[in-house]
């Protein structure tokens, strides 16, 4: 190749591990889909995509918005900024009125229950980057996040990856609806001591990705009880908090920290992203909360990395400030996410598939360990993973991708894609069933 | 609003990364900028008011920008126009980047580089910002505790988005007026060499091409230099060149792309990494473009996963594609940009130039490196800083003192041109110009008051010789006690 000698530094200890965990079967299952994608005229039998937690249910809510006011999308004189001043803004604080929409937008998702200062606010690109980016202030290197399982697999790479922090995992299970509880907190604060590794915090998504379940007011309320007791950090990510559809009524944890009178509270941080609840993931709009002043001057001076785009920050202010369209698209998105879920749930029963009961996000976590007659475990859940996307043709994750522990469960997506499509994916699970347990269990 | 905490008990919540001053704001360097806010200057509303000349931004050609952006709504995917796309693009978070996007990256960066260099469009990656690009290349090339050396001075918040969250060091290559500050084969060895000793593995070099603060394009015989070094140990070499769409003058500007072709194996391209953005070129900071282009594959990939961390919004991706796609206005744009900057360049350096003030010869950037060593009192740190608080309280100018960027020698100042206004600059202009008028006339006056004939005597011996005692540091009565 050319006349150097020996060999150059190598690179950094990060390129070359894997821990940005893109070898998981979450992912596999996203390039089956990459190379034989479902079109329903194009390529009717291509693989469905039901792996990917994406919100497209309430799009046309967004384009009317747009539609009907052209001053949110130009920098016209009645616009909120002329082009001149938003090119130039970069300020880690965030356009004002952006982040004071962002702090009205999320009170209203919590039927006003839970105040929000806009200066509290820390914008960032994406709930990506404000996980990882509270991570690098709250835990050193070497320490240890706790997490409910099972999981979001993003967690794996966004909160190891470049922190160099653990996340030590907080099991639970279907016997009682996988809610988290005291006793699986403890025992995973036990094998940490143990190992000597130092917990700083615990991290939950509340509404959960991939139960699809919200959070009680009682088990948060002894998660908060928790950390306080062990005076480490509690980070809530609330991505979902939007798409609460079904009672019981979503509990943020703003709520009982505002409920305490404030008492304990800078160990406590709310995420927040527009990517699920107004299904705008290209535009990289997440946030921090945190009831911690140190932590939010040290997460905007961090933010610098991760800025969002002060042209997109422009347009959604415009948009998010007007209260009388967020409520109604709020109630509407809710409703709609409902309508899919009951449609899905139904579908699926009828072809003798069981999920949890979910009230909340974009997803439902069904139960095919039935399937796993043989081999309930993690390698047989994976042949059947293999063997629904070769055959049925669908792309579903399986649950220990989401470090789940019980073998056997699956999240499937269905907001993600049309109604039709999710008629055709119902079908073609429900035609795979009828070939029977016994079957099915040969072919894993 | 929230419950009191002690210093020591939030301390100990955070981690040590939240609690150092990794973030690097604790510099002089922005010491200026809180001048500049607690009392900015508005030419009718507040006229004796800072005038930031700290901020490097480019300013020049946003009326041709905004023109083009009325021109074309169908660039954007909220107007009626554009609104087709809006699904497709607010969905759209593939950290590749939409295609067009890089593309059209790719075919500007080409271009700032007069055609002489076709860049892979696979290899563009995003991040967020230069900022996020800096960062992202240390973590793929450097663990905690590596080094990368650079040449001073250098732009202050690599400091911190080289280093803060990556633990990893960056160690200076001694350069001085003597030579221009090129960076010297002599220099790139005793940096490493000091490195060896204090046992730090140095895994690569750092330089901005054209310089901030310097605005000065490297020569090729330096450019080669850097190569040779490089290859030779075997290390990599990060080049930022965020400014280089803003040459406006010869010499022309080369790219360290441009020395190292695909046929000519003489140097490893798996060491050569650049880091960019738009931010100055096109003077777009607020829309955080920045680009990661690697000839390295390695590199490449895992860049790429990093940048989930920093994407660029889709609808910029969209409303950039759509713009650098425009052949014919990239072109236009850049010529006018370079025409408007050596104007100002030319405005400011004769400016202070009929004040007695030089400044670096330099052919590129959106700044001037003034030369204001003789009014210093002594070759000192402290005696530059006390210089540079009288120009920021007394002359009410912004200008970044040079220790900020690691300069070796005290006396430099860095002033930006392109971010402010015609009037604004002239106005700036004026006040140097009364400054040092004033000077001239302290100077005068100080040195009329010490001849012989003004003299008091201070002993009787002293009055015999009619000498005067002006104040107690007068040189006149150090030489005599």
């Amino acid at each position: 190749m050319g006349k150097w000698l020996g060999p150059c530094v190598p690179l950094s200890s990060m390129a070359t591990s894997n821990t940005h965990g893109e070898d998981s079967p979450y992912f596999a299952g996203w390039k089956a889909y990459d190379k034989d994608p479902y079109d329903a005229i194009n390529n009717p039998s291509g693989v469905i995509q039901m792996g990917l937690a994406e919100n497209q249910v309430s799009f046309d809510l967004l384009e009317k918005y747009l539609e009907e006011h052209p001053e949110a999308s130009g920098w016209g004189s009645t616009g909120i900024s002329s082009f001149r001043e938003n090119a130039l803004f970069q300020d880690y604080h965030g356009l004002k009125s952006f982040r004071k929409a962002m702090a009205s937008f999320m009170e209203q998702i919590r039927g006003g229950r839970a105040k929000f200062d806009p200066r509290r606010i820390v914008l960032t690109a994406g709930a990506t980057a404000a996980n990882e980016l509270l991570t690098f202030i709250l835990a050193d290197a070497g320490d240890a996040l706790l997490i409910p399982t099972p999981y979001y697999p993003g967690f794996d790479r966004d909160l190891r990856w470049r922190t160099r922090v653990n996340i030590i995992p907080v099991h639970c299970n279907s016997s009682n609806g996988f809610q988290i509880t005291l006793q699986a907190l403890e025992e995973a604060y036990a094998k940490a001591e143990t190992a000597k590794i130092r917990v700083r915090g615990l991290l939950i998504t509340n509404p959960s990705n991939p139960l699809g379940t919200a959070i009680t007011r009682c088990v948060l309320e002894e998660i908060l009880d928790f950390v306080t007791r062990k005076n480490i950090h509690l980070i809530s990510d609330e991505i979902y908090s939007g798409s609460v559809f079904s009672p019981p009524a979503f509990v943020s944890v703003a709520e009982l920290v505002e409920e305490r009178g404030l008492e304990n509270s800078e160990r406590v941080h709310i995420v927040y992203s527009l990517s699920k609840d107004l299904g705008l993931p290209g535009f990289r709009v997440g946030t921090i909360y945190s009831y911690n002043t140190r932590v939010v001057t040290t997460a905007r001076r961090m933010s610098s990395f991760t800025l969002v785009s002060s042209q997109t920050q422009k347009m959604l202010a415009s948009m998010l400030s007007d209260e009388e369209f967020t409520g109604k698209y709020i109630k509407t998105n809710r409703q709609r996410l409902r309508e899919r879920y009951e449609y899905i749930v139904q579908g699926l029963r009828a072809a003798g598939i069981e999920c949890l009961q979910g009230n909340a996000g974009l997803f439902c976590w069904i139960n095919l360990r039935p399937l796993l007659v043989e081999e309930p475990t993690r390698e047989g859940e994976l042949r059947l993973w293999n063997l629904i996307l070769q055959e049925v043709k669908l792309n579903i994750s399986p649950g220990s991708s989401c470090h789940c522990s019980e073998a056997g469960w699956f999240r499937m997506c269905f907001a993600n894609m049309s109604l039709s499509t999710l008629e055709i994916a119902l079908k073609r699970i429900k035609i795979f069933m009828e070939r029977g347990r016994q079957d099915i269990a040969s072919l894993i | 609003m929230v419950s009191p905490v002690s210093e020591e008990q939030n301390y100990g919540l955070l981690s040590r990364m939240a609690t150092n001053d990794g973030h690097g704001e604790n510099s002089c360097y922005f010491d200026g900028w809180k001048a500049y806010e607690n009392d900015p200057f508005h030419p009718t509303l507040n006229p004796g008011g800072v005038i930031q000349m700290g901020l490097g931004e480019n300013q020049l050609c946003l009326d041709m920008l905004q023109e083009w952006i009325e021109k074309h709504p169908e660039a954007s995917i909220c107007t009626a126009e554009g609104a087709s796309e809006f699904k497709r693009i607010a969905n759209f978070q593939d950290y590749h980047g939409l295609p067009e996007f890089r593309q059209a990256i790719a075919n500007f960066m080409g271009k700032v580089r007069g055609g002489r260099v076709k860049f892979d469009a696979d290899r563009v990656v995003m991040s967020g910002g230069a900022t996020g690009a800096q960062e992202i290349l240390a973590f793929c090339l450097a663990d905690p505790g590596d080094a990368f050396l650079i040449p001073t001075p250098y732009y202050p918040a690599f400091d911190r988005d080289f280093r803060w969250r990556t633990g990893v060091q960056l160690l200076p290559i001694h350069c001085s007026s003597s030579n221009g500050f090129k960076v010297t084969e002599a220099a790139l060895e005793s940096a490493y060499e000091e490195a060896q000793m204090a046992n730090i593995r140095v895994k690569g070099v750092l330089i901005a091409n054209p310089s901030n603060p310097l605005g000065t394009t490297m020569d090729e015989r330096t450019l080669t230099t850097l190569l040779t070094f490089t290859n030779r140990k075997r290390i990599h070499l990060v080049c930022d060149e965020i400014f280089a769409g803003t040459v406006f003058d010869e010499p022309k500007f080369t790219s360290i792309t441009e020395m190292i072709t695909q046929d000519d194996p003489t140097y490893d391209r798996d060491l050569i990494h650049i880091a960019c953005s738009l931010s100055k070129d096109l003077g777009l900071p607020g829309f955080r473009i920045g680009i990661v282009y690697s000839y390295n594959d390695t590199v490449v990939n895992c860049a790429r996963r990093m940048s989930s961390f920093g994407l660029v919004s889709s609808q910029t991706q969209w409303l950039i594609a759509s713009m650098l796609s425009d052949e014919e206005f990239t072109h236009r744009l850049l010529s006018e940009s370079a025409k408007r900057l050596s104007e100002r360049h030319a405005i400011f350096t004769s400016g202070i130039g009929r004040d007695g003030i030089q400044c670096l010869t330099s052919n590129a950037g959106l700044f001037c490196w003034m030369d204001l060593r003789k009014l210093l009192k002594e070759d000192t740190v402290e005696r530059e800083l006390e210089l540079w608080k009288t120009i920021v309280e007394d002359v009410k100018l912004n200008v970044s003192p040079g220790s900020s960027f690691h300069c070796g020698e005290p006396g430099w100042f860095r002033v930006c041109f392109a971010n402010l206004d015609h009037e604004t600059l002239e106005e700036a202009l004026r006040r140097i110009r009364r400054f040092m008028e004033e000077r001239r006339r302290k100077t005068i006056k100080r040195r009329r008051e010490e001849m012989p004939p003004l003299s008091l005597p201070r002993t009787r011996e002293d009055m015999s010789m009619g000498s005067c005692l002006p104040s107690p540091h007068s040189p006149l009565v150090r030489a005599t006690s």
